[in-house]
C-alpha cells in the first residue's frame, strides 16, 4: 500500500496538509485582526513574530512543504478525475454536488497564485511595478500597518485581496467538511454538524480577513 | 385507480444512440404516444421499440431483466441524473406518473471511462465484477466451515453489513460522479465484510486490493462530491466511503510499522 | 420405457453417506485440472457449483446471459431459505423438513433425493455465515428465523426482504473468488443456443456472444446445466424478462428428457396487471397474508366502487369462509385457484376485474399503522411506487401470477440428465418439488445442488472419461454451429409484420387462460389446436430488425420465444395426459365436491419424463415410478 499513489493515500495527504493550511489561516487571521487596534497593534503583533524566528521558520517550512504537495497531489488527481470521466451529461444536474466542490482545482490555483503574489508583496515586499510604502515607525520598528493601510489605500490592490478571499471561502466551504469525510470521521450523524462547521469557518474567514482590505478602502481605518 | 382515470400522454425523447462501441454516438429524437401514468419508464420504452419495429428501424438497445429493481441490470441516465433521480428509485421502477404530458427527456448511458459503451444504452459494467475478483469475498472454502451460530453477530453489526449488502451493482454511482469514482460500490462491499467478524480476518488484504483493482480499472478518485449517494437507488450511505478511508488508513499505518502485510500470496484463492 | 433414478436403497437416514462412500468414484487431485466442465447458468445452483468445482481444481468455464454473474434471478427472491437447524426449539429435523417437502410436493417427488435436500440443508446456513451473508440476527447475536409457506415450525432463514440477494451475492463472491484465482473462466452475455453431444456424451455447449453476436462452440469434459425455470412461458410472471426455457428446451431437442413440465407454481400475492402494454409481474411477499384479510365484493356491481363505500356485510371473504381453520393462509395453489373463481364470477376488482382485495385495516386497527409499517413498510413501498395507491388507507389489490417451475430436465439422484455428462441443477431440474413447491426451499435446492451434491456426482462421471475426449473440431460442433447459425439468419431474413413481443404476448395469454391455474381437457385440447398455428405464423410473419453480427436485443427474444412456443406444446401434453389433480397441475375433472385437487396415486405416482421426437411429432413417455418408503401417501387438506 502507499501513501503517495493509492487513491485514498493522497486524498488523505490532501486532507492533512489542506487542515494544516487551514490552521495557519486561523492563526493568520486573528494575526492581522490586531489591525483594528491601530497601527500599535499589528506593528506589535508583527514584531512580537519577528520576536519568535524558530516558531517563524518552523511554520514556513511546514507550510510550504504542505502547499507543494496539496499542490501536486490535487494537479495528479483532478487530471485522473477528468480522464475517469470523459465525457459531461446533456443535461448537467447536479443532486449533491456543490459549486464550490466542483471548482476546487480553479479556486485553488487562484489561492496559490494569491499566495505567491502575497508573499513578494507583505514579505519580500517587492513586486515589479509596484511600489510598496516599507518604512520604520519613529521607534524604528518596522511599520507593518502602514504598509498595509497604503495597500489596500488602492481600488485594485484591495479589489486583488477581496477576490483571493472569495476564492479562499469556496475552497474551505468545501474543503473542511471534506477532510472529515476523507479521514473516515463523517457518519449521517456528525456529517451535518460538519458540514456547518466548515460552512460557519470558511464565513468567517471571508469576513475576518475581507474586512480589513475593505476597512481601509473605505477610509474605517488607516487614517 | 386505473390508467383510464389518468389521461394519457405524449412525450419527445431525446435518446443517445450508438451503433458499436468504436462508433461515434448522437441523440435522436424519438416520440412515445399515448403513455398511460401506470407504464413504467421501460414499458414507455418498449412501446417506442415497437413503433420502431414497425417502422423497419432498430429499436433502442437498453439493460434490464428483474424489471423489479433488484437485479442492478437496467441503466439509463434521464435528464442528467442515473436511474432518473427519484429515493430509492431504480429506472425499472420509475413510473411514468412523474412525468407530464409534453416533456422533453434526455435519455443517456452510463458515462464513465471504466464503463465503455456497447450500444445506445448498454454500456460494459465489467469493471465492477473486477473490483468483487480482487477481493470483494471472504476466502472461505465450500464445506469445512463452522456452525452458523458458532460465532455469534450482534444485531447492529448484522444490521449495519445488511444496510451496506443493499447494493445492487447498478454502477449509477459511478454513472453519478463528476470523478467517475466506484467508492460507493467498493465502499459498501468493504464495510460489509469489515464489519462482520467473518470478513475482519482479511480486511487489510481485501481494502489494499480493492483500492488497487479501482485505479487498474480506471476508476477516479473521490472527492468528496456525495452525488453517488444522491443518485444510488438503494439509499447506499456516503458513510461507507467514510468507512473505506478508515479501513485503508488504518491497514497502510499498520503495514508501515511493519505489523501486517497486505500482499496475498500467489497460491491464495 | 421405465426410467429409474439410481436411487440409494436401504436406510434413507444414511443413504446419501453410503451413496457417497459406495458409489462415487473420486478425481485424483493432480487429474483435475486435466478435466474442463461448462457451467451454464450463474444463479445459485450455479454459481455455487462452479465456484465449488473451480476450487477443487477443474478447469471451469461458466456462462451466463445477463452482464454479470450477479444479476441471476436467485437475486429476486424475497422471502427466505429453509434448513432443518430446528434452532427456535419448535421441533424441527431434517425427518419433518423431509416430510413438508414429501407432502407439499404432493407425493410426487423422488424420496432419496428429498432426504439428502433436507440432510444438507444446514451446511447451506453455515457455508453463506461464513462467506459473509448478513442474514437476521436478534440481540443475543443468535441467527433469527421465521415461519413461512404455512410450515407449522419457524425454519426459515432470512436476510430483510432479499435472501436471495444476499445468498447469491454470497455464492457471486466466491465464484468471483475463483476468477480472480484463474480457476473458473466468466462468460457473460453469452447465450447458450445448443448442446452438443459426442458419441451420446454431453461434451460441450453452442453459445452466441450477445456483443458481437459470434457463434462459437465451448467444449468440455461434462456440461452443467442451471438455467432456472421457464414459467415466462405464460408471457406474464414474476420471473425476470430474459428467463427462458431455450437452454433446457435445446437439450431437450438433443436427447434430454424433459420432466413434468405441467407442474408450475402459482403465486397468489401479486400485484395484479394494470394494462395490456405490461411486462412483468411485481410478487409481494406472501408474509403480507400473515396480516391481511383477502376479499371481493359480494355483489358483482360494487366492484367499481371504492372498497370503502362497500359495507362490511357486501364484502365476501371467501378464504376464511371455505378453509375457516387456514383462511387467508392457505396454501398457495389453493389461494391462487379460490382469487381466479371469485374474478371468473365477476366479483373481481380493479383494471379488467383481475384483482382481489388484501385489506390490512383489521390489522391496523388492532396493532397501530406504525407495526404494519415496521413489518411491511418496504412492501408497501413498492406496492406504492407501481400503483401508485396507498395501502394504509385502501386495500391492495392482488392476483395470483406465474412464478416457479417445479418440471425440468430429468435427472437421477446424481442430477444427471439420461445424456451422460449432462448434469442440471436447480429450478432448470424437475427435482425435489415434486408437483408443488414449498415456500424458502428453491433456494436451499440451489445451493444444496451446487456447493453440496454436483461436487461428489460429477466426480464420479468425470472419473469414467477420459479428459479432453471431445475435440473441437468433432462434426458435431461443426453441426451445431451451423444449426445455431441457419436458426438465426432464418429469422432474420423473414422480416413479416409482427413483432416477437406480440407472439409471446399470443402464446402467453393462450397459456394462462388455458393452461394456468386450472385445465380442462377442452381448454388443453384447444391449445394444443392453436400452437401449431402461431408456431407457423411465427416461422412466416416475425419481424426481427438489424443483423446477427451485433448486440441484438429482439434476435435474442425471438430465439426465447420461438423455443417457449415449442415448450408451450410439451407442457400442454403433458398436462392433457396426466389426468389428475396434484400441488401446481389442477385438472378441473379430478376434484373433490370442495374444489380440493383429486389426485390418482394408483395411476399416475410416477414422473412423466418426455422424450423429443421432431417438431409437430408426439413425444415419447418415459415413466418413472415413484416408491414411498418413509412416508405414507395422504391427501392434502387445509381445511
Ligand atoms: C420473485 C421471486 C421470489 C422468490 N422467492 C423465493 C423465496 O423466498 N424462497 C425460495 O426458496 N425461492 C424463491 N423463489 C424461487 C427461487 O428464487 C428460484 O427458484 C431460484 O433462485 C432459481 O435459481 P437457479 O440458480 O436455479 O436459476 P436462476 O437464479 O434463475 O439462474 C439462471 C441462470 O442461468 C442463466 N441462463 C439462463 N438461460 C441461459 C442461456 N440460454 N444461456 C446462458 N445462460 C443462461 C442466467 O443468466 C442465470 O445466470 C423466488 C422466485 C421469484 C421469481
Ligand atoms: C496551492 C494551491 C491549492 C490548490 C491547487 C488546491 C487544490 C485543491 C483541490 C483540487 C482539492 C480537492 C481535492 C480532491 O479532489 O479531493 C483541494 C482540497 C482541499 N484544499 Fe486545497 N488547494 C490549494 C490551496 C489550499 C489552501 C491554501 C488551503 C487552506 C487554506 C486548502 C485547503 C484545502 C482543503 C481543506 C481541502 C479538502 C481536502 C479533502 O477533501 O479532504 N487548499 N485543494
Ligand atoms: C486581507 C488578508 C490578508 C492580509 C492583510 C495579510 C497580511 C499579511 C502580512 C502583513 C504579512 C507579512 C507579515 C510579516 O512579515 O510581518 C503576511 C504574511 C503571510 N500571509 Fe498574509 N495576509 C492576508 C491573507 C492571507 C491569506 C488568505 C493567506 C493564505 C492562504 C496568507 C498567507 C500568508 C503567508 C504564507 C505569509 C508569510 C508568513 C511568513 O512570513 O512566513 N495571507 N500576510
Ligand atoms: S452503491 Fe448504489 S448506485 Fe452504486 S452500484 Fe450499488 S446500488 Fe448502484
Ligand atoms: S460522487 Fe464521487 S467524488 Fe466521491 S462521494 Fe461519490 S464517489
Ligand atoms: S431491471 Fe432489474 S433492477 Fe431494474
Amino acid at each position: 500500500m502507499r501513501l503517495l499513489s493509492d487513491s485514498i493515500g493522497r486524498k488523505v495527504v490532501m486532507a492533512i496538509t489542506g487542515l494544516l493550511m487551514v490552521l495557519f489561516v486561523v492563526g493568520h487571521m486573528l494575526g492581522n485582526l490586531s489591525i483594528f487596534a491601530g497601527a500599535n497593534g499589528l506593528n506589535t503583533y508583527a514584531e512580537k513574530l519577528h520576536g519568535l524566528p524558530a516558531v517563524v521558520w518552523a511554520t514556513r517550512v511546514v507550510m510550504l512543504t504542505a502547499v507543494l504537495f496539496h499542490l501536486v497531489i490535487s494537479i495528479v488527481i483532478t487530471l485522473e478525475n477528468n480522464k475517469a470521466s470523459p465525457n459531461k451529461y446533456a443535461v448537467d444536474r447536479k443532486l449533491r454536488a456543490s459549486f464550490a466542490g466542483r471548482n476546487m482545482i480553479w479556486t485553488g490555483l487562484l489561492l496559490g497564485g494569491f499566495i505567491i503574489f502575497h508573499l513578494f508583496h507583505f514579505t519580500i515586499r517587492s513586486v515589479p511595478g509596484m511600489d510598496i510604502l516599507a518604512v520604520q515607525e519613529l521607534s524604528g520598528r518596522f511599520d507593518v500597518f502602514s504598509m498595509v493601510a497604503a495597500a489596500f489605500g488602492k481600488v485594485t490592490t484591495a479589489v486583488v485581496y477581496v477576490v483571493a478571499m472569495v476564492m479562499l471561502y469556496l475552497h474551505l466551504s468545501h474543503g473542511i467538511q471534506s477532510t472529515f469525510q476523507s479521514v473516515g470521521l463523517n457518519n449521517p450523524k456528525t456529517m451535518p454538524g460538519f458540514v456547518r462547521f466548515g460552512s460557519v469557518l470558511s464565513v468567517i474567514f471571508l469576513i475576518g480577513y475581507g474586512a480589513i482590505p475593505v476597512a481601509i478602502l473605505f477610509g474605517l481605518i488607516g487614517k | 385507480m386505473s390508467a383510464t382515470e389518468h389521461g394519457t400522454m405524449n412525450l419527445k425523447l431525446i435518446v443517445w444512440r450508438q451503433s458499436a462501441p468504436d462508433q461515434a454516438g448522437r441523440f435522436e429524437t424519438y416520440e412515445a404516444k399515448n403513455i398511460t401514468p401506470h407504464h413504467s419508464f421501460l414499458e414507455m420504452l418498449d412501446v417506442v421499440n415497437e413503433d420502431l419495429i414497425k417502422a423497419g428501424q432498430d429499436p433502442i438497445a437498453f439493460d434490464h431483466d428483474c424489471r423489479e429493481g433488484i437485479c442492478g441490470m437496467c441503466s439509463a441516465v434521464v435528464n442528467g441524473v442515473p436511474h432518473g433521480g427519484h429515493e430509492r428509485t431504480t429506472l425499472c421502477q420509475l413510473h411514468m406518473r412523474k412525468f407530464k404530458d409534453g416533456d422533453a427527456i434526455y435519455i443517456e448511458p452510463w458515462r464513465a471511462r471504466a464503463f465503455p459503451i456497447l450500444r445506445d444504452l448498454v454500456v460494459d459494467r465489467g469493471a465492477l465484477d473486477k473490483l468483487i475478483q480482487a477481493a470483494g469475498y471472504v476466502s472461505c472454502h465450500t464445506g469445512g466451515v463452522p456452525d452458523g451460530n458458532a460465532v455469534l453477530v450482534g444485531k447492529p453489526e448484522a444490521d449495519y453489513a445488511m444496510d451496506a449488502a443493499e447494493c445492487i451493482g447498478c454502477g449509477a454511482c459511478v454513472a453519478a460522479c463528476p470523478n467517475g469514482a466506484a467508492m460507493l460500490f467498493a465502499g459498501a462491499k468493504v464495510s460489509q465484510l469489515a464489519e462482520l467478524p467473518q470478513g475482519q480476518v482479511e480486511a487489510p488484504q481485501r481494502v489494499a486490493a480493492m483500492v488497487k483493482a479501482m485505479a487498474d480499472q480506471g476508476f477516479g478518485n473521490c472527492s468528496n462530491h456525495y452525488e453517488c449517494e444522491g443518485a444510488c437507488p438503494k439509499g447506499i450511505k456516503v458513510k461507507f466511503i467514510a468507512r473505506l478511508n478508515r479501513e485503508f488508513t488504518k491497514a497502510l499505518f499498520l503495514e508501515k510499522i511493519g505489523a501486517i502485510s497486505t500482499v496475498r500470496v500467489a497460491s491464495d484463492g | 420405457m421405465i426410467l429409474d433414478g439410481k436411487a440409494p436403497t436401504g436406510k434413507i437416514q444414511d443413504s446419501w453417506d453410503k451413496h457417497k462412500i459406495d458409489s462415487l468414484k473420486l478425481v485424483n487431485p493432480a487429474n483435475k485440472r486435466k478435466y474442463k466442465v461448462l457451467v451454464v447458468g450463474t444463479g445459485l445452483a450455479g454459481a455455487s457449483a462452479a465456484a465449488s468445482l473451480g476450487e477443487l481444481g477443474y478447469q471451469v468455464e461458466a456462462f451466463c446471459y445477463q452482464d454479470s454473474p450477479r444479476r441471476a434471478h436467485s437475486i429476486a427472491a424475497q422471502g427466505g431459505i429453509n434448513a432443518a437447524k430446528g434452532y427456535p426449539n419448535d421441533g424441527d429435523s431434517i425427518y419433518r423438513l423431509f416430510y413438508d417437502t414429501i407432502k407439499g410436493g404432493d407425493f410426487r417427488a423422488r424420496e432419496a433425493d428429498v432426504w439428502r435436500l433436507a440432510q444438507v440443508s444446514n451446511n447451506i446456513i453455515d457455508q453463506c455465515v461464513a462467506q459473509g451473508v448478513p442474514f437476521a440476527r436478534d440481540y443475543a447475536g443468535y441467527l433469527d428465523n421465521r415461519s413461512f409457506g404455512g410450515a407449522q415450525v419457524s425454519r426459515t432463514f432470512f436476510a430483510r426482504g432479499q435472501t436471495g440477494q444476499q445468498l447469491l451475492l454470497g455464492a457471486y463472491s466466491a465464484l468471483s473468488r475463483q476468477i480472480g484465482a484463474g480457476t473458473v473462466k466468466m462468460f457473460a452475455r453469452t447465450e447458450m443456443l445448443d448442446l452438443v453431444v459426442v458419441d451420446g456424451e454431453a461434451k460441450g455447449i453452442t453459445v452466441r456472444d450477445l456483443v458481437t453476436g459470434e457463434v462459437r462452440s465451448h467444449v468440455g469434459d461434462a456440461v452443467v446445466l442451471a438455467t432456472g425455470g421457464y414459467v415466462n412461458v405464460f408471457y406474464l410472471s414474476t420471473n425476470a424478462m430474459g428467463c427462458s426455457v431455450s437452454a433446457i428446451w435445446k437439450a431437450h431437442k438433443k436427447g434430454a428428457y424433459l420432466a413434468n413440465p405441467c407442474y408450475t407454481q402459482i403465486h397468489p400475492t401479486c400485484i395484479p396487471q394494470a394494462g395490456d402494454y405490461q411486462s412483468k409481474l411485481t410478487l409481494m411477499s406472501e408474509s403480507l397474508r400473515n396480516d391481511g384479510r383477502i376479499w371481493v365484493p359480494k355483489k358483482k356491481e360494487d366492484c367499481n366502487k371504492a372498497p370503502s363505500e362497500i359495507p362490511e356485510d357486501d364484502r365476501d371473504y371467501y378464504l376464511e369462509r371455505k378453509y375457516p381453520s387456514f383462511g387467508n393462509l392457505a396454501p398457495r395453489d389453493i389461494a391462487s385457484r379460490a382469487a381466479k373463481e371469485q374474478c371468473d364470477e365477476g366479483r373481481g376488482v380493479g383494471p379488467g376485474g383481475r384483482g382481489v382485495y388484501l385489506d390490512f385495516s383489521a390489522s391496523i386497527a388492532r396493532l397501530g399503522e406504525g407495526t404494519i409499517r415496521e413489518r411491511y413498510g418496504n412492501l408497501f413501498e413498492m406496492y406504492e411506487r407501481i400503483t401508485d395507491e396507498n395501502a394504509y388507507k385502501r386495500p391492495m389489490r392482488i392476483y395470483p401470477a406465474p412464478h416457479y417451475s417445479m418440471g425440468g430436465l430429468w435427472v437421477d439422484y446424481n442430477l444427471q440428465s439420461n445424456i451422460p455428462g449432462l448434469f442440471v441443477l436447480g429450478e432448470a431440474n424437475f427435482s425435489v418439488h415434486g408437483a408443488n413447491r414449498l415456500g424458502a426451499s428453491a433456494l436451499m435446492q440451489g445451493l444444496a445442488d451446487g456447493y453440496f451434491v454436483i461436487p461428489y456426482t460429477i466426480a464420479n462421471y468425470l472419473a469414467q472419461t477420459k479428459p479432453g475426449k471431445a475435440k473441437a473440431d468433432h462434426p458435431e460442433f461443426k453441426k451445431s454451429i451451423a444449426d445455431v447459425t441457419a436458426e438465426r439468419d432464418r429469422m432474420l431474413s423473414i422480416n413479416g409484420k409482427k413483432t416477437v413481443t406480440e407472439f409471446m404476448r399470443e402464446v402467453g395469454v393462450l397459456m394462462w387462460n388455458n393452461v394456468g391455474m386450472a385445465r380442462s381437457q377442452q381448454t388443453l385440447n384447444e391449445t394444443l389446436k392453436k400452437i401449431p398455428a402461431i408456431r407457423e405464423e411465427f416461422w412466416k410473419n416475425v419481424k426481427v430488425t438489424g443483423t446477427g453480427g451485433e448486440l441484438n436485443q429482439q434476435l435474442e427474444n425471438a430465439g426465447r420465444t420461438a423455443d417457449f412456443i415449442d415448450f408451450a406444446e410439451l407442457l400442454s401434453q403433458d398436462a392433457l395426459h396426466r389426468e389428475e389433480s396434484c400441488g401446481g397441475h389442477f385438472r378441473v375433472e379430478h376434484q373433490y365436491p370442495d374444489g380440493e385437487a383429486k389426485r390418482d396415486d394408483a395411476n399416475f405416482a410416477y414422473s412423466a419424463a418426455w422424450e423429443w421426437k421432431g417438431t409437430g411429432k408426439a413425444p415419447e413417455l418415459h415413466k418413472e415410478p415413484l416408491k414411498f418408503d418413509n412416508v405414507h401417501l395422504a391427501v392434502r387438506s387445509y381445511k
